[in-house]
């Protein structure tokens, strides 16, 4: 935030002091009442107090309002980038009998199928029913890199608005004008659409029941006072209720959500719905698919297993042979970890892996060389009259048992009987950083289970090393399904990302959904959120700006509260103490009059909105630990410092404001 | 420094009483309100009063039960009072007016047992035994019903909303706690010197050769109940500072006992109802905490007696009995007003301004340290579901309290319960102090007059029943206003806590893990001690400056 931004927020913040925008905040309605009521008191009996408080309680409704606009204002540049491709277009409509039309692209309705050749822009969201072409996203995921769509599969979403570079493709329509992900994303990041979510709302009905609670301490002390023979004027009960209401909380609670939703949108998630990024920090269990979330998605060599006889040199060139040509990630992971790649050696012949025979491998003159599952390998080397080895079941079995997958290899020389030579241990590589994540997780209080194909032996060795708490294996869609029901019957909240069209049922029914960009479209209705990076680890960030969201309101509040205390140090021994001199011993802060007193608080009050803007759009600081450490943290950060703050704040103020003649 | 040990020594042995006696009573409690049996002389009860006790009843029905049935005993009670000249042992005292009629049903049937007639001299015995004494009876046991029922929502999760059995919760704590309880003290009050009798007036000559009338009675078995359910209404006018009703120390201590074995029992039995003990034991401290603080204040500031007269006189004995002295009256005194009880064995109104600010203050509290029977565990709990909300966000998930979801509904019912009494109490205040007829009963004017009238709308609206002295209350204005605070200080608040037992017992029950709010360390006991100090302080501070903090200062 810096000076422009709130320039530029100004109109906006002016536009919403309109009574009938601020029904929502009923904290700031009853400032603006209050700065109504004064002004026309100040008019009528004009005074530096008088003067001074209204214009104070006119500039706190102003920077509430302001806060609001500042939050909306940061979305505003990204949505506009957005609106560029939402330029009309000619779509090439297909008709039933094959021929095309030219329509307008807002013509086009669910169901509509067009052309799109290289060059064009696609004209609204649909699948791709037909070829495959590599699309240019940028504009919608700021990745600059092209990406492969094609008909079938996981891959076969489009979004509008995006360029195909090469081919041609046809793609049905899946959205209706108005409705596509395009102008969802717009609505999002403007926040012109936003609903407030259901914990906001909670919170701002606590703030209406305490703005109610002064309104009445406040209107019923007018009486009470002149009872008591220290008669009060109304423009100071304006401002001791202005001072008290939750006037902090209130004015910076819509920014704070705005803030949240940003923060997804920055990080490239759009989430449908604000529910469900309340709903992210909430959650008990997560489920992650093991490739791509947990492991790399490719099997890595990780050692080379001679069985006793054989010269582990021999092992290591036959591994190499028959990896050189190799362009399968696995292939590559033997040369990388062997070391050293070198040129095919003239002459020979590759043997390119097929499912039959499970094996590929290089033929050179009077050298054969295979790799491949065990099974295969051993009857290779039988065939040839070689033996079978009981030590090389063993080792098979242990690798496996690891949950590695054991490659067998083979080598034949000349004309004689083949042998085995040992085996290639692959094992899924678990992320770097990703055990570290899971704990932090699980001081969180949340459980992640693992998803994958893998049978329970393999799926529990990585489970183990990469420290996740559950693991469900040879998992089918519906087992995942099952999963999450069960969860949820147990009063359990529950986060999934997926993309496959089988995915969907399971998408939906997780409390938070997230669809991946690349999926199909089917899932991504489902989910209630889209990453745009289609990166399944971004779950755990997903979860951690959920629970900032929470604890930034939260904190605020407890700050806005604890401020009270100070302020009544302040405000009303300036009040009674004409009447009462007693009441002077309460004016810890030896303010230097009864209306300096009364007018610091009120600045004060005003200030400390605009000086937590800042904090309001970031987002309180969070790192992930436990429910007891966090509340010790935030108590004394917010608890105490909203008692301490304002008492040394409202001092300083009095120090200038007592210079002001007439105060 | 020899007047210190026996003020601690009081406090020692009510301590260790208590600790004995509450998780004994709470484990009963929690049993009580949760079995399926009932004894044979209640199902012959139920029969003959056509109730079926096996229903499990939607918080709508609980309630509209326990409002029926209190709107019955009001009516029974203004009809008691107003035809008394015409019923049988009625000491030949007169009717008693509409408006008091009125003040006093409600006073009775909300627990408050606000008295502004003097109770020798106006209820003759009839009354007395089948309307008064009846009331103390049934309305402690409505108040530990609609606490029964919250917990049993908290425990519940079955989605339908349904909380217990108001007709046997009302039955089997009347039946199975307060009756046998109240025998049991009646009979160690008589053995400490009440008295217990149906005879009228008797004439006595005095030390100084005047005449008096004494008015005897049914009293030790009235003030049993009175302290046991924290009823507070005097057999005399001057209540436990009369040598009939509380004739030595002794008897003292044992009616501070039971003025407060019964709301920490309940907080003991809710830890048990929802399954784990360590809850009900953090409430518990929480009310200890608050309750012990206030003692320790009222006590301090009565002892070293702080301002003019006192200082003066030599001590603030000004107001209290001898034979209580200062440590006596001052423990009776912050007991009789952290719980909703309302009993007085010193006048309020003398008490000194730090003390007797206390005393408004443990009102204010809204009678949750420990509070009235029952009363005071749901209003706690009200509390804790506030702290829940405002602490729970700072731990990063929506708030929740025993894995129930504190959402915008819950706290919509939460918040109008917090928002009934300083309404009340605030509102009352204003409209006594800007009528004149409102102004007429104040004995002073000034900080002192504020304070009597607040003392009193504050005693109305938290359902305490202790009067401050020096206000003329038995007034219609008074009489009217006072009995329209009581009614809904006591019954709104009850309707809200009933509608949320039920929206939790609708609830599915969240599992606790690490990320959730733990509510039973240490850390959440002095939070929530510190969120009702700070609501409390901020909704009342300038009230109480302009009355009793004034005073203090001067």
């Amino acid at each position: 935030m810096n000076a422009s931004s709130l320039s530029e927020a100004l109109p906006g913040a002016l536009r919403k002091l309109d009574p009938r925008a601020l029904l929502a905040t009923p904290v700031l309605l009853v400032v603006e009442v209050g700065a109504l009521a004064t002004t026309v008191m100040a008019v009528l009996d004009p005074s530096s107090l008088s003067v001074l408080v209204t214009v104070w309680l006119w500039l706190t409704v102003l920077f509430g309002t302001l806060a609001e606009a500042v939050a909306e204002g940061r979305g505003k540049a990204q949505a506009a980038s957005l609106r560029a491709l939402q330029q009309e277009s000619t779509a090439r409509r297909l008709r039933t009998d094959g021929s095309e039309e030219a329509v307008p692209s807002t013509a086009l309705r669910t169901g509509d199928r067009v052309v799109v050749e290289a060059g064009e822009r696609i004209p609204g969201d649909g699948d791709v029913v037909e070829g495959v072409a590599s699309v240019d996203e940028s504009a919608v995921t700021g990745e600059s890199a092209p990406v492969i769509r094609e008909s079938g599969g996981d891959r076969s979403a489009v979004t509008g608005g995006t360029v195909v570079l090469s081919d041609r493709i046809v793609v049905r329509i899946t959205s209706e004008p108005g409705q596509s992900f395009v102008d969802r994303m717009i609505a999002l990041v403007e926040g012109s659409e936003r609903q407030r979510t259901p914990n906001e709302l909670a919170l701002n009905v606590l703030l209406t029941a305490l703005t109610v609670v002064f309104v009445v301490v406040c209107a019923t002390l007018y009486p009470i006072a002149d009872q008591a023979g220290a008669h009060q004027s109304l423009i100071v009960l304006t401002a001791l209720l202005v001072c008290l209401i939750p006037t902090t909380i209130g004015a910076l609670l819509s920014a704070i959500g705005i803030a949240g939703m940003d923060r997804l949108v920055r990080r490239n998630v759009l989430a449908m719905s604000g529910r469900a990024v309340e709903a992210a920090g909430d959650v008990d269990v997560l489920l992650l698919d093991k490739t791509g979330t947990i492991t790399y998605g490719n099997r890595q060599a990780s050692e080379l297993l001679a069985i006793t006889g054989v010269a582990r040199d021999d092992l290591v060139e036959a591994a190499l042979l028959s990896s050189l040509a190799d362009e399968t990630p696995e292939g590559r992971s033997i040369v990388a970890l062997i070391g050293e790649g070198r040129p095919v050696p003239a002459g020979a012949t590759l043997v390119e892996f097929s499912a039959t025979t499970r094996m590929s491998g290089l033929d050179a003159d009077d050298l054969r060389v295979r790799k491949g599952a065990a099974s295969a390998a051993v009857q290779w080397v039988r065939d040839s009259g070689g033996e079978a080895s009981a030590e090389l079941d063993e080792l098979v079995d242990r690798v496996s048992s690891s949950g590695g997958t054991p490659l067998v290899v083979a080598e034949q020389r000349g004309e004689g009987p083949a042998r085995l030579l040992g085996v290639i241990h692959l094992k899924d590589v678990v992320k770097e950083g990703i055990r570290e994540r899971f704990a932090d997780l699980r001081a969180m209080g949340i459980r992640t289970v693992m998803v994958t194909g893998d049978n329970a032996v393999t799926a529990r060795a990585i489970a183990a090393e990469a420290g996740v708490d559950d693991v469900l294996a040879e998992a089918t869609p519906e087992d995942k399904l099952a999963l999450i029901r069960r969860e949820q019957e147990g009063g359990r909240m529950v986060a999934m990302c997926g993309d496959g069209t089988n995915d969907a049922p399971a998408l939906a029914q997780a409390d938070v959904g997230v669809a991946m960009n690349t999926g199909t479209t089917a899932a991504k209705e489902a989910g209630n959120m889209v990453d745009l990076d289609s990166d399944p680890t971004k779950l755990l960030d997903i979860v951690e700006i959920g629970k900032q969201l929470l604890i930034t309101r939260g904190a605020l509040t407890t700050f806005s509260v604890a401020n009270d205390v100070a302020k009544y140090f302040a405000i009303l021994p300036a009040m009674f103490v004409v009447a009462f001199p007693q009441l002077d011993v309460l004016n810890v802060m030896q303010l230097s009059s009864p209306e300096s007193a009364i007018v610091s608080a009120v600045v004060f009050n005003a200030l400390v909105i605009v000086a937590l803007i800042p904090l309001a759009l970031r987002g309180v600081s969070y790192s992930p630990s436990s429910a007891t450490a966090l509340l010790r943290r935030n108590l004394l950060l917010y608890g105490v410092g909203g008692l301490v703050a304002p008492f040394v704040g409202i001092k300083l103020l009095d120090l200038v404001i007592s210079l002001i003649p007439g105060l | 420094m020899s007047d210190v040990l026996p003020a601690l020594g009081q406090v020692l042995l009510l301590v260790a009483a208590l600790a004995v006696a509450v998780p004994f009573l709470g484990r009963y409690l929690a049993h009580l309100y949760t079995s399926p049996t009932h004894l044979r002389v209640e199902s012959a009860a139920y029969r003959v009063l056509r109730l079926d006790p096996e229903a499990d009843q939607h918080w709508r029905t609980y309630t509209v039960s326990l409002l029926g049935f209190s709107l019955v005993s009001i009516l029974a009670l203004f009809g008691l009072g107003r035809l008394q000249q015409h019923l049988p042992l009625s000491l030949g005292f007169s009717a008693l007016p509409s408006d008091g009629a009125w003040n006093t049903a409600v006073s009775f049937v909300t627990n408050t047992n606000w008295q502004w007639y003097s109770g020798e001299v106006t209820v003759g015995h009839l009354m007395q035994m089948s309307g008064l004494s009846v009331q103390n009876f049934v309305s402690a046991a409505v108040g530990m019903a609609a606490a029964a029922a919250f917990a049993r929502g908290l425990a519940r999760s079955q989605r339908d909303g349904r909380v217990g059995n108001f007709w046997s919760d009302l039955v089997r704590g009347v039946l199975r706690v307060l009756l046998p309880g109240a025998v049991v003290s009646a009979l160690l009050l008589v053995a400490l010197g009440a008295i217990q009798n149906l005879s009228g007036t008797s004439p006595v000559r005095t030390l100084t050769g005047g005449n008096q009338q004494l008015t005897g009675g049914p009293v030790a078995s009235q003030e049993a109940i009175k302290q046991l359910g924290t009823n507070g209404g005097g057999f005399y006018n001057v209540n436990s500072a009369h040598p009939f009703e509380n004739p030595t120390a002794l008897s003292n201590l044992l009616q501070v006992f039971l003025m407060l074995v019964i709301p920490f029992a309940m907080a003991w039995a809710f830890g048990l109802i929802v399954r784990d003990r360590r809850q009900g034991v953090a409430i518990l401290s929480v009310m200890a905490l608050l309750l012990g603080a206030s003692i320790a204040l009222m006590t301090w500031s009565e002892m070293a007696g702080p301002g003019l007269a006192p200082h003066a006189a030599g001590a603030a004995m000004e107001g209290k009995e001898v034979r209580f002295g200062e440590a006596g009256s001052a423990l009776f005194g912050a007991v009789t007003t952290g719980t909703s009880t309302g009993a007085v064995n010193s006048m309020h109104d003398s008490l000194t301004a730090p003390g007797g600010g206390v005393a408004i203050f443990n009102m204010m509290l809204g009678e949750i340290a420990p509070g009235g029977t029952g009363s005071g565990l749901y209003g706690m709990l009200m509390l804790a579901i506030v702290t829940v909300f405002l602490c729970g966000l700072m731990v990063g998930r929506t708030p929740e309290y025993l894995g129930k979801k504190i959402g915008q509904r819950e706290i919509v019912l939460v918040a109008l319960y917090v928002l009934t009494t300083p309404v009340l109490v605030l509102c009352g205040a204003a409209v006594a102090l800007t009528a004149g007829d409102g102004l007429a009963g104040l004995q002073e004017s000034g900080p002192h007059g504020l304070s009597e009238a607040l003392y009193a709308v504050t005693s109305a609206s938290n359902n305490n029943g202790s009067a401050f002295g020096g206000l003329t209350s038995g007034t219609p204005f008074w009489n009217t206003l006072l009995g329209v605070l009581m009614l809904v200080g006591r019954f709104l608040p009850m309707i809200f806590v009933l509608a949320l037992a039920g929206r939790f017992a609708s609830q599915q029950q969240a599992p606790p893990s690490a990320g959730t709010l733990p509510t039973h360390r240490p850390l959440f006991v002095a939070l929530l001690s510190g969120v009702a100090l700070v609501v409390v302080g901020l909704t009342y501070v300038p009230v109480l400056a302009l009355g009793p903090i004034v005073e203090s200062l001067s």
